[in-house]
């Protein structure tokens, strides 16, 4: 059924139709609404068979998880920013349990210092954690990719992380086309678990692992994701089918057929990037844009099949390895090892700064000029920065940073973007 | 692509505002995005918030730099934001929550190359006063914006408020969308724009 | 029998079971008990949390006609249960993380309740460590939540499995590899610490409860007791570590019996935060007997002795005797 609503709303009813029995979650910015709608749903009893836990913090909500889904129970919860770190324990006790928990990052940034807007700084730190994520470019596949993400943890017995930006997808109204139960219900069958808590057939779950068979367990959860590279386009296939849209997947090309530039990128900055290409495209320069859907398990062989073709990649990501530069461009480029082609990184949209399609067409055309540096941050104020460093280089007692910088920045609460 | 943006203080509806109108372009079949500037909302704080109206998918994020359309929930902001940043001219709508005229709140020379049938002063809070009996001018003006730009009936206006709203409250506020829209009528009727 | 039988108990090994009728036998002179952690573990000899756990699960399984699920922290039992490949639980066991036990306890309790699966109960187990410190936050969420779980805590007053670290459990005066036994004032400081049990009681659960490894009758008892109820409950049972205290193995029961019979160690039980039963002294006897057999209080009955000390754990237990009517002459 259509409707217009609230991306969390979206979401919310999504993971309804999934039937999940166990829902724990602590509530923090930009999440609030998705599990705010589904503790309605629950207690209502519009969603029937479903307990849901307020939590006491966001490790709590792991760990309820964990115990629910090791007790056989299809469990959800969301986070974002400094819940996924307060939870990171859990996180990582999770997947190595094999547990398939399905799990909603709003993506939000990671302080010092604190901030509650969009980028992906949050998802990408647990990045090496045997999580699968996956990452929306819209409301609409948002929704999509919660239904699948159950169907796929629950066959590789892994924990699935679906992706969606923190305000800019979690709080925007568009249309998106819900599903009906009868279609969910024929596509996510009940959970199967491969290993469970019951009396009736006692297992020690969680026990240590020495120097002896530590590494063939690691390198099994490392297989699995590897084998999800063939089940997330198989499931994103069948869910196409029975759904009749494009959803999920490894990777999804536009415009990329005669592509020399290609700009790589996730979530829903693709849709601006999209919007960005084809004026360049209308004013004759052959740009094409490839969206990672799926960033782990890491598509190294569908990326490298993409990109072949072009002369150069631009990587856009929201994302800042400190100390080092991209993180996105750095699993880039493994993928296109030994292929001639350059690759920049353009850091953009930290802390939730807008990227807008003015600033996207100045660092392309850039880029196509071989005017681009290796690692570029788009919009960034270097002048600012460099006051606050002539500062320390002056004084000794400079005060905190941020405040440093606001106070060249200026009020903030007139400004429109 | 017609993109609306709507400015307020917080506890006004300016988020709202943009929601329902995105509901209402919804409803009558068109692509419609809605979304806030996201600040950390106080009550009286300075809130922006947007629409994207388009008969396609809309794929585009950013903030909207260059509206064809401005909602001013709350002229105060006038010497405090720059509200009219990016309008387009000469064809951008400008309707502003007062009982004065443009003239008056000093906007007469920005106005003097927009024309006149998109320019509307409404007095939203009081319309919303009288029918739903608290300061909420933002649906009162989204009954006057149905009345200009041509973009969405006053009639999807109405439903997007009983979609979001219900019994009483629903009654006020759709009778103050619709008093807002015939006042903008006549208005436009009397200056020779119908 | 018409007479009742009263047995000074002095180990698990006498108490006259064999004159006891069958149903007043303790769970562990059954030979159909669970046996829920199994022999062949790695215990230190003379495990007082080994003994603990073994008296409470099978308290607990005979309770629920053997529905019971486990959840364990990380921790001596966790470790000494489970060396890889093998594990000595009989029943379903998950060990997850050290701070998280009291909430995916109450996570598995959901999932029982949402699969309609009414008679498996669930129980979580963990040390002083894991329950009152880094645990501290779960543990009152799920009392909070009064969610359907009982939490069993092996208190043996420190971090004993990374190497006898002080935990907010550890007494005064004790000596530990982060409260040495050195300086002006040796060992843990006084005016610190956390008294778990009346934590939980201000939470208004239904049961709170303390026991120690001295009295298997009442610990069984207190974990039946447990069991027949419902919601969110608590039972802190005081199990000697010979290695951590610098003790004989042997001495594990004794030293958990002069505990209580010191004052230092108050056993009773509480429900919705009132106390409703308290097990009396039988033979008060003084602090310095408890303190003496352990090396980790070496320093206090060295030359020269510091009496002063001595005396002030004497305080707390006079005290504990005060507060919770520990004497037959005293409370009601």
């Amino acid at each position: 059924m259509r409707k217009q609503c609230e991306g969390s709303q979206a979401v919310a009813e999504a993971v309804a139709l999934c039937r999940p029995e166990v829902i724990c979650a602590y509530p923090i910015s930009p999440q609030t609404h998705i599990v705010e709608g589904l503790g309605e749903l629950v207690k209502s009893g519009d969603l029937a068979k479903c307990e849901f836990l307020n939590v006491e913090s966001e490790f709590a909500a792991m760990s309820v998880a964990i115990g629910a889904s090791a007790a056989g129970a299809r469990t959800y919860t969301a986070t974002a920013s400094q819940g996924l770190l307060f939870m990171t324990e859990a996180v990582y006790n999770a997947s190595g349990l094999g547990l398939p928990i399905v799990m909603t990052i709003a993506n939000r940034a990671i302080g010092a210092p604190i901030n509650i807007w969009n980028d992906h700084s949050d998802s990408m730190s647990q990045r090496d954690c045997g999580w699968i994520q996956v990452f929306a470019e819209t409301n609409q596949e948002a929704l999509d990719l919660h239904i699948q993400a159950f169907k796929l943890a629950e066959e590789l017995s892994l924990p699935v992380m679906v992706c969606m930006d923190g305000f800019i997808l979690t709080h925007a109204y568009e249309r998106v086309d819900i599903p009906s139960q009868e279609q969910v219900d024929a596509f996510l069958p009940p959970y199967v678990p491969r290993q469970s808590l019951d009396p009736d057939d006692p297992v020690s779950i969680g026990a240590m692992v020495g120097p002896e068979a530590f590494a063939e367990v690691r390198y099994l959860a490392h297989a699995k994701q590897l084998q999800a590279l063939d089940w997330i386009p198989r499931i994103a296939a069948e869910f196409g089918q029975m759904f009749g849209r494009d959803a999920g997947g490894l990777v999804r090309g536009y415009r990329l057929e005669d592509a020399q530039t290609i700009v790589i990128a996730l979530g829903s900055v693709l849709g601006t990037i999209k919007d960005t290409v084809d004026e360049l495209r209308e004013a004759g320069l052959k740009v094409g844009v490839l969206g990672i859907t799926s960033f782990r398990p890491f598509p190294l062989a569908a990326i490298r099949q993409a990109v072949q073709g072009a002369r150069r990649l631009v990587v856009l990501e929201k994302s800042l390895a400190v100390g080092i530069g991209g993180i996105v461009a750095t699993d880039v480029r493994m993928a296109i090892d030994g292929l001639p082609i350059k690759v920049n990184t353009v850091i953009a949209g930290l802390g939730g700064r807008a990227i807008t399609k003015a600033s996207l067409h100045r660092v392309l055309r850039q880029a196509m000029d071989e005017q681009l540096e290796p690692v570029h941050f788009l919009d960034l104020d270097l002048g600012i920065v460099n006051r606050v460093l002539e500062r320390e280089r002056a004084q000794r007692r400079t005060g905190p940073i941020p405040e440093q910088i606001l106070r060249q920045v200026g009020a903030v609460a007139s400004r429109i973007a | 692509m017609f993109q609306i943006r709507i400015h307020g203080r917080g506890g006004q509806g300016v988020v709202t505002a943009a929601e329902m109108l995105s509901v209402a372009a919804f409803l009558e079949g068109r692509y419609a995005q809605a979304f806030p500037s996201f600040g950390s909302e106080r009550t009286g704080a300075p809130v922006v918030a947007f629409c994207r109206l388009d008969d396609k998918e809309i794929r585009l994020r950013e903030p909207i730099m260059q509206p064809d359309a401005l909602i001013i929930q709350d002229p105060t902001l006038l010497h405090q934001v720059d509200v009219l940043a990016g309008l387009r001219h000469p064809e951008g709508c400008i309707l502003i929550n007062t009982q004065r005229t443009f003239e008056e709140i000093g906007l007469g020379e920005f106005v003097q190359d927009l024309h006149p049938r998109n320019l509307v002063t409404l007095p939203a809070t009081e319309l919303s006063f009288k029918h739903v009996g608290r300061a909420v001018p933002n649906v009162p003006l989204m009954g006057g914006f149905a009345a200009i730009c041509g973009l969405i009936s006053i009639d999807s206006v109405v439903a997007a408020i009983q979609e979001k709203f219900r019994g009483k409250v629903a009654e006020g506020n759709i009778a103050a969308a619709r008093e807002a829209y015939d006042i903008v009528k006549a208005d436009l009727k009397e200056a020779g724009y119908a | 029998m018409d007479a009742q039988i009263k047995f000074y108990q002095t180990g698990t090994f006498t108490v006259g079971n064999r004159l006891l009728a069958p149903e007043q036998r303790s769970v562990q002179a059954d030979m159909e008990r669970t046996n829920s952690l199994n022999s062949g573990h790695r215990a230190c000899q003379g495990c007082g949390e080994a003994l603990g756990a073994r008296y409470a699960i099978d308290a607990a399984m005979r309770a629920s006609d053997s529905q019971l699920i486990a959840a364990n922290a990380t921790g001596c039992l966790e470790v000494f249960s489970t060396p890889y490949p093998e594990t000595s639980w009989q029943i379903p066991w998950i060990h997850s993380l050290f701070g998280n036990t009291a909430a995916v306890a109450t996570g598995i309790a959901a999932a029982m309740r949402v699969k309609g699966r009414k008679s498996v109960r669930v129980i979580a187990q963990g040390g002083d460590g894991g329950t009152t410190d880094i645990g501290l936050g779960c543990l009152s969420g799920m009392f909070e939540r009064n969610d359907d779980v009982l939490y069993v805590c092996y208190d043996n007053q420190g971090y004993m499995n990374t190497g006898v670290q002080r935990s907010s459990a550890t007494p005064p005066a004790a000596r530990t590899a982060t409260t040495m036994a050195v300086g002006k004032e040796p060992g843990n400081p006084f005016g610190q610490g956390k008294d778990l049990p009346r934590i939980a009681m201000a939470h208004g659960i239904p049961y709170v409860a303390t026991a120690t490894v001295a009295d298997l009758r009442d610990l069984e008892r207190k974990v039946t007791k447990a069991m027949a109820m419902h919601g969110a409950r608590y039972i802190h049972i005081f199990v000697p570590c010979p290695l951590g205290w610098g003790a004989q193995a042997q001495d594990t029961i004794k030293l958990a019996r002069l505990a209580k019979e010191t004052g230092i160690f108050p056993v009773y039980e509480a429900e919705h935060g009132e106390i409703t039963q308290v097990s009396k002294i039988r033979h008060r006897v003084p602090v310095e007997e408890y303190l003496q057999p352990q090396r980790r209080y070496a320093h206090l009955f060295g030359k020269p002795p510091l009496v002063a000390t001595i005396a002030k754990i004497q305080e707390l237990a006079d005290c504990n005797i005060r507060r919770y009517g520990l004497l037959e002459a005293e409370g009601s």
